[in-house]
């Protein structure tokens, strides 16, 4: 996907003003909140749950090496073809060839964040493919000419009525009303595509070492018959989605659904080891699996890569109060929200997504709700220290931040001028005690709110009077 | 008992009344206080900012200025979450200093904490007559577990009742170089804190962060409400709920 991070003010900005995202926003941020902590409550022990799961995530990243290649000796006895892309080019290559040795005209598509990673739609209808998204959401997205807005909710920035808009002139019928009758029509309209696909793309949740399988959790059925009806299929996935064991996925699942909508379980489980075997009813002649690296070594060895723990619930957006107000596309790339903000910068470039480790308030709701335990504001700020380093940052903000900590370390001096600024500020803000408006990195501030003015003494002076008043 | 007040440079600077309240608290709950006069600031800014180096400098300040202390006291969960939940981080690839800081976090606590956690306080000199609604700023509670001391302290100030707002835990939108950086989105999330607070319909929002104080009363007044008070914990539970009138008091001793 084409990286926009860069814009994030402007973009920000744009979707702070449009009533149609803010409603919609308001309205999923008070669905998934509730149904998230109702369903945690759920559990007695959810800490000690989190922080198993955290253990086994951990456990994966620090043996991906050997864990990788076991599964991959699984998954190659299962019949599973095996490729590995150290790019995103090469995994649109991959799968294009191998859509052209098997004659593939028409592709559908169950959800995949990795598709979006490497721009996969695009290359494949550069390649005169047909590609479908069955994923509802990501039909809507497709349908729309966008992208998505959330990783588990593409299309939670539309409203009903914007659907119902797409559908009737997208398909043709009498404009529908009721979501659940807009939801059968989607069904009607894909049920041939379902049909009469070549091929079928779909991501993997999980990879497990011990049996060789790839997983996908999936509500609508989708995946489920992406998986098995067409005659090839390509499952597209990240190095660090693999798990050691089919229990530790046991103990995954139950935070990851419960995180992502507030559900004990989702409604279907897709496990897949292999193509259909002689005597299977169902399932995909060839089965390949391309296991895609696109930067996440880098993490790996990096300073932040508690990130990769990440099970992509979705958890840490839904809970944040910047993602809340400006919804996903301001974040420029695949993955807004918390998350997003430490692997767009990770993954593209720390200089093509500046802003992101930046936009956050610190206030850590995500660092409690995330499943994993990824604690986020602390890797947001070992990236603001790398920009520092890096010398990424304006040059003012660097100089202004060595000036306080000058002027902090030297009490006399500070005293001295935190007097005078007390002084004049309470002079300013007259008898309301309130500055309108504040000059240079300021003015941000009072272009929205009022600066309380201070008080025209420092507790320094006040205290060093108090003392000698009490001396005497 | 030696009882280090950390004033903050936020309450030193804009509204010394709080380090005041918090000097009074402390002192009626028996403790003797020592206010360490070249304090400055806990580095927090250069933390947040990514400026590693400032961080580290003010740190190993602070540290030495409160070194004799048996506790420190911080009326700000911002700032006394930066000295127990941070610096160990921060000074990390300081190993001389691991044991003094692992020290120094062990024994600072938020203001509340301490007097209901360690001074074991069960009755406030603070009289109130109105309403107030409280909000938990963010790193009072995730960072220092602040959530019930407030309120079991507000709940002994004379005249005083608690309304409580829908969604207390919610993010004012303020952190630190945040609602400078991003002012129009952290203007937006105070506008929501805002509009809780005013639906509590109490006399004053009440809080234990100065920062966030700021950012929801520029907010509020921005709007046009200028009849909520907007007070810090301290200056409710001290009964210096009139700052101005206070000080003056003070600076005619």
């Amino acid at each position: 996907m084409q990286v926009t991070s860069n814009q994030f003010k402007k973009s920000a900005s744009r979707k702070l003003a449009d009533p149609k995202v803010q409603k919609a926003l308001r309205n999923a941020k008070g669905k998934l909140v509730v149904a998230r902590s109702r369903s945690i409550r759920e559990l007695d022990n959810f800490e000690e749950i989190r922080e198993a799961a955290a253990q086994i995530r951990d456990l994966g990243l620090l043996h991906m090496d050997v864990l990788l290649e076991q599964w991959e000796k699984k998954a190659v006895a299962a019949g599973t073809i095996v490729h590995w892309a150290e790019t995103p080019q090469q995994v649109n290559e991959l799968v294009i060839e191998i859509a052209r040795k098997h004659d593939v005209r028409k592709i559908i598509k169950s959800k995949s964040m990795l598709g979006e990673e490497t721009n996969l739609n695009h290359a494949l209808e550069a390649a005169g493919l047909d590609v479908r998204e069955t994923d509802l959401g990501e039909y809507i997205i497709q349908q729309f000419g966008e992208t998505p807005s959330h990783i588990i909710a593409p299309a939670v920035h539309k409203s009903k009525d914007d659907i119902a808009d797409l559908f009737a002139e997208k398909h043709g019928r009498p404009r529908l009303n009721d979501i659940s009758a807009l939801t059968h029509e989607a069904r009607e309209v894909l049920r041939p595509h379902f049909l009469d696909a070549d091929m079928g793309i779909s991501g993997a949740n999980f990879l497990i070492a011990e049996t060789g399988s790839t997983m996908i959790v999936t509500n609508e059925g989708n995946g489920r018959m992406t998986t098995t009806m067409p005659r090839v299929h390509v499952a597209v996935t990240g190095i660090e989605k693999v798990v050691p064991t089919l229990e530790d996925v046991a103990l995954l699942l139950r935070l990851l659904t419960r995180s992502a909508t507030g559900q004990s379980i989702s409604n279907y489980l897709s496990f897949t080891t292999g193509p259909k075997r002689s005597g299977d009813k169902d399932g995909p002649g060839e089965f390949h699996v391309i296991i895609v690296d696109a930067g996440r070594t880098q993490v790996l060895a990096s300073e932040i890569r508690e990130a990769l723990r990440c099970i992509r619930c979705g958890a840490c957006m839904n809970h944040c109060p910047v993602y809340q107000n400006i919804g996903g596309h301001a974040y420029g790339w695949v993955y807004p929200g918390p998350i997003g903000s430490i692997l767009t910068p990770a993954l593209v470039g720390i200089e093509n997504a500046l802003d992101l480790p930046n936009a956050s308030t610190l206030c850590n709701q995500c660092g409690v709700v995330c499943p994993v335990k990824i604690p986020l504001p602390d890797l947001m700020r070992k990236l603001r220290e790398r920009q520092v380093t890096e010398k990424l940052r304006p040059w003012a903000e660097r100089f202004g931040l060595r000036l306080w900590a000058w002027t902090a370390a030297r009490p006399a001096v500070y005293g001295f001028l935190t007097g005078i600024a007390a002084r004049v500020g309470k002079w300013i803000g007259g008898a309301g005690g309130l500055l309108h408006k504040l000059p240079a990195a300021g003015s941000e501030w009072t272009s929205g709110r009022d600066f309380p003015a201070p008080r025209g003494k420092t507790f320094r002076q006040l205290y060093a009077r108090h003392r000698k008043g009490a001396r005497r | 008992m030696k009882v280090g007040l950390f004033v903050t440079c936020l309450v030193d600077l804009m509204r010394p009344s709080i380090g005041f309240a918090s000097l009074k608290l402390l002192e009626s709950a028996g403790c003797e206080v020592i206010v360490p006069t070249r304090q400055t600031c806990c580095g927090q800014p250069g933390y947040n900012s990514g400026d590693r180096k400032a961080a580290q400098d003010l740190a190993r300040k602070l540290i030495a200025e409160f070194a004799g202390c048996d506790y420190i006291v911080v009326p700000s969960g911002s700032c006394g979450g930066m000295i127990r939940a941070h610096y160990p981080e921060l000074l990390a690839e300081c190993p001389e200093l691991t044991a003094a800081v692992a020290a120094l976090a062990r024994k600072t606590y938020e203001l509340t904490d301490f007097l209901v956690n360690v001074a074991r306080t069960t009755s406030v000199p603070g009289q109130f007559s109105g309403s107030v609604t409280y909000h938990d700023s963010c790193s009072g509670l995730r960072e220092m577990g602040v959530k019930t001391q407030p309120r079991f302290l507000l709940s002994k100030v004379a005249g005083l009742t608690i309304r409580e707002m829908d969604q207390p835990e919610e993010c004012c939108g303020f952190g630190g170089t945040f609602a400078v950086k991003y002012g129009e989105i952290s203007t937006r999330i105070a506008d929501l804190k805002c509009e809780d607070v005013q639906s509590a319909r109490a006399d004053a929002l009440v809080l234990g962060d100065l920062g966030c104080m700021l950012n929801i009363e520029g907010r509020l007044r921005r709007r046009g409400d200028t009849n909520t008070r907007v007070l810090h914990v301290a200056e409710v539970l001290a009964g210096m709920t009139d700052p101005i009138q206070d000080l003056d008091r003070r600076t005619a001793d």
